[in-house]
């Protein structure tokens, strides 16, 4: 693996002399590494062990693309970053890919000239409440004082909706979730808005998880996923099709546990054969062998597996399917073929 | 003598009385305490406000410390030990979370095995500035003061031994081409010496290191791959050894869930109980219905303080003894099987990073031959292609930066030539890691992204301080330069980068300084914060500077001229010498600063043990936990800092009586 | 090597521009400058073509979009649809409101703690000690964080002055985990006539002190300057207050829905930030100024209790005229570093000028670069005039040399 010493400093002229851009691919393959951006701590999705090992939904994502183009799960470099942070270490090419529970949005695709590759996690914008407060909807709560971890989508989407409810409230923005939730469990707010999957796993971590309820309002859309820079199609092409086929994985039934007997024996599906490499050749298209997708999905398992393993109802966090449900159950979970 | 006198004066007394002890009020503790505490109406007051804060502050601490929990594995297997064992007021500190991860508070995330690097590079560094900060040890010593800077980013980062060596070479470049041109004009000499360390620098180092690093990759590429090959070998089954450890662990941890939980259930249905008929009662007697919206949130508080004291009672229920006992084992008992785990984890972690770097180098040097031959290809290529391309084009590094109206076919070579230039960037980049990799002869590198804790917070301060001192130096006397433009560059330098907090300054290392450097430079956060820190840190050092030299006495720069020495002479053996040495206290206190200051790094993502414990509040375990890490925090940089400033206090104190 | 002989004025030779000391300056400072322009130049056009290959441009365009946040304390008109150049003057507002406030109450603290810190009480001395060392060796961030939380949990819920537990202190100041709501002032018609009052009184009292300097200068005789003062500030306005028809009224907080409505809230973020940034920079005031205490020679008071001085006048017009000396150019350092350490707002929230126009704003429109130099074309401003203030400070106290 190649590592860079303080030395590195020094080679600035070596490096302006022949910097022409190089397909990212290339550079991970050469690097030998994937620097992956997650959030420096999010419950459930992503968070560091005693033994610094990174694990969590989002950044299961990375080390199946890492597990896909390098075929290591671990060759990754997890690079912590903050809401403010995340944008800039994309642009500069700090990072070949963000997976850091991040909205989708109209300016950041465009005008920010990145591309999102998919949705992992479709979230909304909800609201918390101690129950004694006797609040049942978003609708009664004019006057009150709202926590909001500043610098994300959530503090633009309460101007609005309070805006358009016409309503008053009094911000109160925190610099991150952890130090948010101290402050609404101590009564500093009356309500904290962030992502309802947030709030679920808050609202596990209280002494007293059931003195607060989620309230039914979701006032906006955050469709959460994975982003790259805008201009390299063909490494923007393998992180969405890892991302489907985490997802086509577990609507055909692949599972970490069956992945390699079905790759091995092949089977009657043509779409699983596809996948898995055992027709065509999928995985040369995208400059990867054919293999890739049996990597991906033996790494941590299918999107199915992942959702529970990370987040899902066995976990502290305990977030029901909801959105994130394949369509097939009434979900949007809805991977594109592999034809 | 007094024998005599006691013979012939009779009135004198023979022998002396016993000392009396003095009165009651003007003797031991009740003096002093009316001298001290109680001389005036205002001192009484001032007393009794002071002894009163004291007492709110221990009231609030004292019984949050003694209430604390060692043994857990989580917040809320805290909160179960402070439920069973009836703690008062609901329970205190828990510091089980320091137990496991007090370490990575320290060391970030850098490798367990490797922990001696940090600690020897700490340890040399006292070595290191022992001579400057006691005369008396041997003058030899600052030799290893001099190279001490060049040793200390080896250790930790780690890489070839070469490499500090072939750095420190530039300093011998440059001294000898000053003593060559010395001859010629001293000031000749200095810029050419500056100006041929930095061509060492950046050109031949990385050339040289590059160089060497594929010498010995290609020399030694059979024994590298033996070895690669060997170790795979030898610790594929150590590693499923160790997995099968870890998962006998895990399922002895399994049956001891089962046990406690057991335990558990009978004491929290207690408990529960008990808490939910003190509720009711306390509102029952104040004839106030519970489920009301009347009452507010100080009268439920109050029920709720009542009710705990309930709680605690049930919880010490007799009846209970054995269920408590044997929760209070199977914690215990978890948790040394959790330390166990964790012990494992890490080893495994480690081997299995071990493993895919040999798997990984195998695999580069397997494709070594077949990449250096396409890089021959390549650059045939690259030579055909060029010479398509018009001389105006060559020297673009993307097709839409060439100007409007550019003839397509020329247009369509320059792409080619592009993407021959890109591949071969991509490959010699490729190659170039497998040599530094393979053919490294040294300590194993250390990523940026390991770095973390107060070993970032030392890190970043320490190279601070250490490399900002010659540019704080060379600021301080530019600014009490005659020249005008020198010493305007140097005041304009200073004032800016001190009249900006250093915050602004963290948010520009992150965010901006990608866009000053040329295109395609790329180095990690760390870094880049390092670079900006050492700015930010020679602007004050040079103020400190200044003071020294402004308090030489006039003299010392008169008798120097004096001498006939000129002005490098007589700043490098008369005036800096005495200036730097009361500068030194100074120069403590800016580390100090900037040591705190450190924590602002966790507002760009960096993991300082600020940053650390935002993380380790993420995990799943231990969200919700706020006090313990913070406290455990403070409590590291009061230590430090307060030893440096004592320190600093004294140096203080000696260097004026020695000033005298 | 010096000579007595005349430089000969003989024709001009290269080499002198290295040997000559007359023209070696020269020589140095035109290459400094070369360099320098090189580094600027390089440093720009490399940002030129950074920008470039990011299809970026460099305009300050963004200032007058619509910002589309919320800002909980301004000090001027703003709501969700202003523009971003308005955020960001609504967070300069709030930065210099921290910073001149926290310079007031830093001060106030440090004397106190430098004098107390002096004092033969022991327990009040090592009280001090510990608060100068405690905030002195522990980083200012951990501080703010840590008031920050103390205020939020010790305080009572705001429900508790709705449910009628806790009454509000005076009837009229609430301190809760909110923030605290204090009366707010109606300006109702003819206050300006009573502000106009209140002001000329201003200058009488600046007028009579001076007038009572002079007297005294000239005849010995020392008039009672501080009764006259407290009379004149209170007496003109509060017969004009009564006179006009009492139109200044106060509007008290009343307990309503989730929290108060009516008064003015001082947010928890601004008192833990507030009282934070006092703290810590008290701390090195304190022992600014008892340095500043301790450098004045026992002498001094000495020779003025022997020219017959009180103490109150020895203190007045020995001590502390030379004290002051000594303490203010390290006062006003540390006045910079308390508007720097502002910025660390982004703790608590507090809306400063890196929070919206650093903050938010950067964050939204991806205008980093623009942003980022407006910020630190701002603080420096704010540094440099603070700076003056001082060297105008320090060139009137400089002693005279004669």
């Amino acid at each position: 693996m190649n590592k860079t010493v303080i030395y590195g400093a020094l080679t600035i002229a070596g490096l302006a002399a022949g910097s022409a851009a190089a397909a990212t691919l290339d550079d991970i393959k050469a690097r030998g590494t994937l620097n992956c951006g997650v959030n420096t701590g999010l419950t459930g999705f992503a968070a560091a062990d005693a033994n610094g090992v990174w694990d969590g939904f989002d950044v299961a994502l990375c080390r199946a693309v890492a597990a896909a183009v390098l075929n290591d799960a671990t060759a990754v470099e997890f690079i912590p970053l903050t809401s403010q942070t995340r944008f800039t270490a994309l642009a500069s090419g700090e990072i070949d890919m963000l997976s850091r529970n991040t909205t989708w949005t109209f300016t950041r695709d465009v005008d920010l000239a990145f591309e999102f590759t998919g949705i992992n996690y479709y979230d909304g914008q909800g609201f918390i409440v101690p129950r004694e407060l006797g609040v049942a909807s978003a609708l009664e709560l004019d006057g009150a004082s709202v926590c909001i971890e500043t610098g994300t989508t959530t503090e633009l989407n309460l101007a609005d909706f309070f805006r358009v409810n016409n309503m008053n409230y009094e911000p109160v923005p925190i610099a991150t979730n952890g130090e948010a939730l101290e402050q609404y469990g101590a009564g500093a707010c009356d309500v904290y808005t962030t992502d309802a999957s947030a709030l679920a796993a808050a609202r596990a971590t209280f002494e007293d998880p059931s003195a607060h309820v989620i309230l039914p309002e979701i006032v906006s859309k955050e469709p959460l996923g994975p982003v790259v820079r805008h201009g390299d199609n063909q490494w923007g092409d393998i992180v969405r099709w890892t991302l489907n086929a985490l997802i086509a994985a577990e609507e055909l039934g692949i599972t970490s546990a069956n992945v390699a007997q079905l790759a091995a024996d092949g089977t009657d599906n043509p779409e699983i054969n596809r996948l898995l490499g055992v027709e065509g050749d999928f995985g040369a298209m995208l400059g990867l062998d054919n293999d890739w997708a049996v990597r991906v999905i033996s790494t941590g398992g299918n999107y199915g597996e992942l959702f529970e393993r990370h987040i899902g109802e066995s976990t502290p966090i305990g977030l029901a399917r909801g959105l994130n449900a394949q369509w097939t159950d009434g979900g949007l979970l809805y991977a594109p073929p592999f034809r | 003598m007094s024998d005599t006198h006691a013979q012939t004066v009779a009135y004198v007394r023979e022998t002396m009385l016993p000392q009396q002890e003095p009165p009651m009020t003007q003797s031991g503790a009740v003096r002093w305490m009316r001298e001290n505490l109680l001389s005036s109406p205002l001192n009484i007051l001032l007393t009794v406000a002071s002894l009163w804060i004291i007492y709110l502050s221990l009231a609030a601490l004292v019984p949050w410390i003694l209430n604390s929990v060692w043994d857990a594995r989580s917040l809320s297997e805290c909160r179960q030990v402070f439920l069973v064992t009836g703690a008062p007021g609901g329970g205190g500190a828990c510091w089980a979370v320091l137990q496991e991860r007090g370490i990575q508070l320290i060391y970030g995330f850098y490798p367990a095995d490797l922990y001696w690097r940090p600690n020897l590079t700490f340890l040399l560094f006292f070595v290191a500035i022992a001579p400057v900060l006691y005369p008396g040890l041997p003058r030899q010593m600052l030799w290893f003061t001099g190279i001490y800077p060049f040793l200390m980013p080896w250790l930790l980062w780690g890489g070839s031994f070469w490499v500090p060596l072939l750095v420190i070479a530039g300093l011998v470049v440059g001294y000898a081409v000053w003593r060559v041109l010395g001859a010629v004009s001293g000031l000749l000499a200095a810029l050419a010496a500056i100006v041929a360390a930095l061509v060492w620098w950046l050109a031949a180092v990385p050339a040289l290191n590059d160089g060497i690093h594929r010498l010995s990759a290609e020399s030694r590429t059979a024994t590298i791959t033996a070895e690669a090959e060997a170790r795979i070998e030898r610790l594929r089954p150590r590693l499923a050894d160790l997995e099968a450890q870890r998962e006998s662990l895990r399922a002895e941890v399994s049956a001891l869930e089962a046990i406690k939980a057991e335990a558990y259930a009978p004491i929290t249905e207690a408990v529960e109980a008990a808490r939910a008929a003190a509720i009711l009662a306390y509102f029952e007697e104040r004839g106030l219905d519970p489920e009301s919206e009347e009452i507010g949130p100080t009268q439920r508080e109050n029920a709720r303080h009542e009710a705990r004291a309930a709680a605690s009672a049930a919880a010490e229920d007799p009846a209970l003894a054995d269920e408590r006992a044997t929760f209070l084992a199977a914690v215990d008992e978890l948790t040394t099987l959790r330390n166990e785990i964790n012990r494992l984890s890490s080893q495994i972690t480690l081997m299995s990073a071990d493993i895919s770097n040999a798997d990984s180098r195998l695999t580069n040097l397997a494709v070594m031959p077949e990449r250096q031959a396409r890089l021959t290809e390549l650059r045939a290529m690259e030579a055909e292609r060029l010479a398509l391309v018009p001389r105006a084009l060559r020297d673009l590094r993307r097709v839409d930066a060439a100007p409007a109206g550019t003839d397509p076919a020329d247009l369509d070579a320059l792409r080619a030539l592009l993407e021959v230039r890109g591949e071969m960037t991509t490959l010699t980049n490729a190659l170039n890691a497998t040599y530094k990799d393979a053919g490294r002869i040294g300590l194993e590198p250390v990523q940026d992204r390991e770095f973390g804790g107060f070993m970032l917070a030392l890190i970043i301060g320490l190279s601070g301080i250490i490399l900002s001192l010659p540019l704080g130096i060379l600021l301080a006397l530019g600014r009490q330069s005659d020249l005008f433009i020198i010493k305007a560059i140097c005041v304009g330098f200073i004032e800016v980068i001190r009249g900006v907090p250093l915050i602004v300054w963290l948010f520009t290392a992150q965010l901006l300084l990608n866009y000053f450097l040329p295109p395609g430079t790329n180095f990690s956060l760390l870094l880049r914060v390092i670079i900006m820190v050492t700015f930010f840190a020679s602007a004050y050092i040079a103020e400190v500077v200044r003071g020294g030299l402004a308090a030489l006495p006039r003299g010392q720069y008169e008798a120097a001229g004096a001498l006939g020495l000129d002005y490098a002479k007589s700043m490098r053996l008369i005036v800096l010498p005495q200036a730097l040495k009361i500068s030194i206290p100074g120069i403590v206190n800016t580390f100090i600063g900037l040591f705190k200051d450190t924590t602002l790094v966790v507002f760009i993502g960096l993991l300082d043990p600020i940053g650390l414990s935002e993380t380790i509040r993420a995990s799943t375990d231990w969200q919700g936990i706020y006090w313990e890490l913070f406290v455990f925090v403070g409590l590291m940089f009061f230590a430090c800092c307060y030893g440096m400033s004592r320190y600093s206090l004294a140096l203080e104190r000696k260097l004026s009586r020695e000033h005298r | 090597m010096t000579t007595t002989t005349e430089p000969r004025s003989g024709g001009f030779r290269l080499s002198q521009l290295l040997y000559d000391t007359r023209y070696r300056s020269i020589t140095i400072q035109v290459v400094a400058l070369g360099l320098l322009v090189l580094a600027v130049y390089w440093l720009l056009s490399n940002t030129v073509e950074n920008l470039e290959a990011l299809g970026k441009d460099f305009n300050f365009g963004f200032l007058a979009q619509p910002a589309s946040y919320d800002i909980n304390q301004r000090l001027i008109e703003y709501d969700s649809r202003s523009s971003h150049g308005r955020a960001a003057i609504v967070g300069m507002l709030n930065t210099i409101l921290i910073a001149v406030l926290g310079c007031i109450a830093a001060t106030i603290l440090g004397v106190i703690a430098g004098v107390l810190r002096l004092s033969k009480n022991w327990i009040v001395s090592r009280l001090m000690g510990v608060y100068v060392e405690g905030f002195r060796n522990i980083p200012l961030l951990l501080w703010i964080v840590l008031i920050f939380a103390v205020v939020s949990e010790s305080l009572p819920h705001p429900r508790a002055y709705g449910s009628g537990e806790v009454d509000l202190w005076l009837g009229s100041v609430a301190m809760t985990r909110q923030g605290t709501w204090i009366p707010a002032p109606v300006w109702g018609a003819g206050s300006t006539a009573l502000l106009a009052v209140f002001v000329l009184s201003l200058a009488a009292i600046w007028g009579f002190r001076r007038f009572a300097r002079r007297r005294q200068a000239a005849t010995g005789q020392i008039l009672p300057v501080l009764w006259v003062s407290l009379g004149l500030l209170v007496l003109p306005t509060l017969i004009a207050y009564f006179l006009l028809g009492r139109p200044l009224t106060l509007d008290y907080p009343e307990p309503r829905g989730f929290n108060f409505d009516g008064g003015v809230l001082i947010r928890n973020s601004f008192i833990a930030l507030w009282l934070a940034l006092s703290l810590y920079t008290g701390a090195f005031i304190a022992e600014i100024v008892r340095g500043g205490i301790l450098a004045i020679s026992k002498g001094q008071t000495e020779a003025a209790f022997a020219l017959g001085l009180r103490p109150g006048r020895t203190m007045n017009l020995v001590i502390l005229p030379q004290a002051m000396r000594v303490i203010v150019p390290p006062l006003i350092s540390q006045y910079l570093n308390l508007t720097k350490n502002s910025s660390l707002a982004i703790a608590v929230g507090y809306m400063d000028v890196r929070a919206t126009l650093g903050g938010i704003t950067i964050n939204q429109t991806g205008r980093e670069l623009e942003g980022m130099l407006l910020l630190g074309l701002f603080y420096l401003t704010l540094s440099l005039i603070i700076a003056g203030f001082g060297n105008l400070y320090n060139t009137s106290v400089k002693l005279k040399e004669r």
